[in-house]
């Protein structure tokens, strides 16, 4: 049943696939490794390449990234606070503001680049939390065994049963709304699946033959996990991380949507809210809630495009369609 | 093929075809006659999932949860006198093993205090509201899950064709879009441009006359626009589930005798493939119960529409923490007994589950 079974080759780390090239002069191990992570990757990026579908969120998120961080280079902040609006209130669409303005004038193009700052930031880090906090849980269960993993496989299990967001909600009242505590509740609320992915993952990964003769070796649990284990996990574990950032970046729009963002600071989803209470819909102010809405779906959609893509690179499973 | 089969990023877990419990397979599960011993195991695991949620909601509302002597209070300033005797009536002023303690009372005797707000009974509430979340989601569910499977299979048979590739880029792209946004453009489109539907509500606030038909007709004229932007989420979630499970089954051996003994195409996937691709979607519907409610919190915001996920986000405005502690709990229970109901159900569906030792 599980499409990451045991013998998953392609992996970048995943020693003996036949890309390997040996250098023919003698060289130190790590030099060899080098040369084999370097083959690999390259075989990842050939293999990526045709997937029509990644490469266009790559470039994507590549752009949008670039914009982002360009932002203080070809806008001014400044604008963005209510007393500097240039503009007049709900101005439509026009030559001055190619997005039209807000109820107090600003720019609603200028928001919209100034909150994927925001966005982003949350949506990635808290994607990296969930992972961090889910692989660590995973492997954990998987090697150890015993009643405490059965224990963290069952809390996982009911994590991933319950609503995400009424979770999330409930941790963003009790801790008070910032933006760290708003990273932290979708983190907290969004590491179980990666958990039970990188479980199976561990298990099929522990029973391959060089595992024993680490083991064999002398091995500890800690030079197993990360230097056999983990190089094997991580071209998973990226895919399921850029999957998880576009999950985040959902959650990070409807928390600040239903009125637990940050006020002080300008996110897709406060904008959204703005729009909502500041009566855009009875107005008719399309211009004003469109934009935002749009730019939480392109990226989103870019990073889930991404994610798609390196999991059918990855997964043997799904490779094998043809 | 540029979009490959993967169940896109609600992702029930790849690894273990996501059951719950997915653990039930590595246990000697018994004979076909132990359906019991598989029941208790089950029920088990829901009764401890379902302590865990009370804990975690006495926990995170009552130990960590701000200040509920402001939340009541508002604003205004207020002596410590006043502050002592709201303190008192919420029983704030007691040791936390006492809290608890009346806490769980409160669990088993039902009785889950008021209302921050008007001094309303928590529980008359949540009934009062609950009719209007059912016939919401049941209607999105129904539409979505019809839909989706249905084009999700078909979108799985024809791999690599227009159609795929249409429908699966169309899920993608609703699955992205936040559902709120989306009731706010079905609003400005349907509801204010075109003027086809009402912007939100339940019923006319003029009232449509008293026979039950108008009044079941104007209920249904509400109805669309949030049934349809719930639903357009879900479908996506089921049209990616559906069709992966029908690019597991498409290189089987049965399907290739079905089509050897000159059975139409269309006959294979309806009465072959589909029946058995729909046993890992529905656990994995199963798991995506939660979703739901995350989508009806969203929904009902944006078209006012009187439910449970309206009244949740009311009470997020305020803070007030009985009526949130309650939903919590409601909204995760439910979630929990419709995974093991699904789990139950699953065995009926899928004889491999019953027999495999």
């Amino acid at each position: 049943m599980s499409p990451h079974a045991p013998g998953s080759t392609g992996n970048p780390e995943g020693g003996g696939t036949p890309q390997d090239a040996r250098p023919a002069a003698p060289a130190s191990p790590r030099a060899i490794a080098w040369a084999r992570r370097r083959a690999a990757l390259a075989a990842f990026w050939r293999s990526y390449r045709r997937q029509r579908a990644g490469v266009v969120g790559l470039v994507l998120l590549v752009g949008i990234a670039v914009m982002t961080l360009a932002a203080p280079l070809y806008t001014d902040e400044s604008e963005l606070r209510a007393v500097n609006a240039p503009g007049g209130r709900l101005e439509p669409p026009g030559t001055e503001f190619w997005l039209g303005t807000d109820e107090v004038g600003r720019s609603i193009l200028l928001q919209v680049i100034w909150g994927a700052r925001v966005s982003l930031q949350v949506g990635v880090v808290a994607a990296l939390l969930a992972v961090v906090l889910g692989t660590l849980v995973g492997m954990f269960a998987a090697h150890f065994g015993g009643t405490l993993s059965w224990l963290l496989m069952r809390l996982t299990d009911w994590f991933i049963v319950l609503p995400s967001l009424v979770l999330a909600i409930a941790l963003v009242i009790a801790l008070g709304s910032s933006r760290s505590t708003i990273i932290v509740a979708i983190a907290l609320t969004s590491w179980a699946g990666t958990a039970r992915l990188v479980r199976a993952q561990t298990m099929a990964i522990e029973g391959r033959p060089y595992l024993e003769r680490a083991r064999a070796l002398g091995a500890g649990h800690w030079h197993q996990m990360s230097r056999h284990v983990l190089p094997n996990l991580m071209p998973l574990i990226l895919a399921s991380a850029t999957l998880q950032v576009s999950s985040a970046i959902l959650s990070e729009a409807s928390l600040s949507f239903l009125g637990l963002g940050d006020p002080s600071q300008i996110s897709w989803g406060t904008l959204l809210e703005r729009a909502f209470h500041a009566g855009a819909i009875s107005y008719g102010a399309w211009w004003y809630m469109l934009p935002p809405g749009a730019a939480i779906l392109v990226v989103v959609l870019a990073f889930t495009l991404c994610g798609r893509a390196m999991e059918a690179v990855l997964n043997p499973r799904l490779r094998g369609g043809q | 093929m540029d979009i490959q089969p993967t169940t896109g990023v609600p992702a029930p877990p790849h690894g273990e075809s996501g059951t719950p419990g997915g653990d039930s397979r590595h246990r000697p599960a018994g004979a076909a006659g132990d359906f019991w011993r598989f029941l208790a195991l089950k029920a088990s695991g829901a009764a401890v999932s379902l302590v865990l949620v009370l804990f975690s909601a006495f926990f995170i509302f009552r130990v960590i949860g701000g200040d509920p002597v402001k939340a009541i209070g508002g604003d205004s300033a207020m002596t410590p006198e006043q502050r002592a005797e709201i303190e008192e009536r919420l029983g704030l002023n007691e040791p936390l093993s006492v809290q608890f303690w009346e806490y769980l009372r409160s669990v088993f005797t039902l009785d889950w205090g008021t209302s921050y707000v008007n001094n309303q009974d928590v529980t008359a509430l949540l009934w009062d509201r609950l009719p209007a979340t059912l016939l919401l989601t049941g209607t999105a569910l129904a539409v979505a899950a019809g839909l989706g499977v249905w084009i999700g299979a078909r979108a799985g048979w024809t791999q690599g064709s227009r159609f795929e590739r249409v429908q699966v880029g169309l899920s993608l792209a609703l699955w992205s879009a936040p559902t709120f946004w989306l009731g706010m453009i079905v609003i400005i489109v349907f509801a204010r441009y075109l003027d086809l539907f009402p912007v939100n509500g339940m019923r006319s606030a003029r009232g449509v006359g008293g026979d039950a038909l108008s009044q079941a007709l104007d209920v249904a004229h509400h109805l669309v626009l949030p049934a349809l932007t719930m639903a357009a989420v879900i479908y996506a979630q089921y049209v990616l589930i559906m069709r992966s499970s029908i690019l597991e089954e498409k290189g089987n051996d049965y399907l290739t005798v079905a089509k050897a003994k000159g059975l139409r195409d269309d006959v294979v996937r309806r009465r072959h493939a589909m029946p058995n691709a729909l046993l890992p979607t529905v656990t994995l519907i199963a798991l995506q119960f939660g979703a739901i409610f995350n989508g009806a919190l969203l929904t009902e915001t944006i078209f006012s529409w009187p439910g449970l996920g309206l009244l949740f986000y009311q009470a997020i405005r305020i803070p007030d923490i009985p009526l949130l502690q309650l939903l919590f709990i409601f909204f995760a229970g439910t979630t929990i007994l419709a995974n093991l109901l699904a789990d139950i159900l699953y065995r009926f569906l899928d004889p491999r589950v019953r027999t495999s030792a």
